[in-house]
């Protein structure tokens, strides 16, 4: 299960909808082993594509400096489908290295990146090991204070 | 002194979860054979195909420069050296 702000939650959609219609892109870093995103972290599109996304490969060396000073790891992936569902193309799943992390998918097909749209926006995590795609339950909390105890 | 791979979560079962490697080399297609010698089968995570090629959706970095701009496999590397390597984030 994928537990998340509501505030970061709210980010990534914003996010998704702004880069419409290319793919949107980011990580969520949070304490090494905590299984906490806690710290939202935008990136830009390399490809700047609405079939296709990759984080440009000196902002991604940075990023990954960066997490491992802070003793940080990337609790969730996400990136926007802008024209079909929030699940893992083949190519995402070919591509996933990160064992650890939350896959999170976020679509603004149909409308949904519209300003004057208001209803729900899917937002779907996944597990994707191997090459092998596991989704989870999204547990949307105001903040990880509530969760307290519940690990 | 060696030089030194920064190993990334998803291959540290070729090095018994560790973070960093040591080997050595003149250029980095040594290096990776090195290293892959004392951690088989981490080099054809890293390079593919005859001749060999780094893979597309991995990338290496010699002291925080991308090898792809400065001659991939044959980039000169020597002591003191810091190898990075790193899955791409991509998909689509």
């Amino acid at each position: 299960m994928l537990i998340i702000e509501k505030p970061t939650y709210d980010a990534i959609v914003e996010h998704a909808r702004r880069d419409h219609p290319d793919e949107a892109c980011g990580v969520v870093a949070g304490p090494a082993g905590s299984d906490r995103a806690v710290r939202l972290v935008p990136m830009l599109n390399a490809a700047m594509s609405p079939t296709f996304y990759e984080f440009d490969s000196g902002d991604l060396l940075r990023l990954y400096k960066e997490m491992d000073e802070r003793d940080e790891e990337p609790v969730v992936i996400y990136h926007s489908h802008t024209a079909t569902e929030a699940y893992p193309s083949r190519t995402d799943i070919t591509l996933a290295q990160e064992p650890g992390a939350h896959y999170v998918l976020v679509s603004t097909r149909d409308g949904a990146d519209s300003p004057a749209y208001d209803g729900p926006v899917e937002f779907r995590s996944y597990r994707i090991i191997d090459g092998e795609v596991v989704e989870e339950e999204v547990r949307v909390v105001g903040s990880y204070e509530e969760t307290k105890g519940d690990n | 002194m060696a030089i030194e791979l920064r190993v990334p979560t998803i291959l540290r079962t070729y090095t018994g979860g560790e973070k960093a490697v040591n080997g050595d080399g003149a250029t980095l297609a040594e290096f990776i054979d090195n290293v892959n010698g004392a951690h088989p089968g981490l080099k054809e995570r890293i390079v593919e195909g005859e001749p060999e090629e780094l893979r597309r959706f991995v990338n290496v970095y010699v002291n925080d420069e991308d090898v792809r701009f400065t001659g991939g496999l044959k980039t000169g590397v020597k002591d003191g050296d810091v190898v990075v390597v790193l899955p791409a984030v991509a998909g689509g």
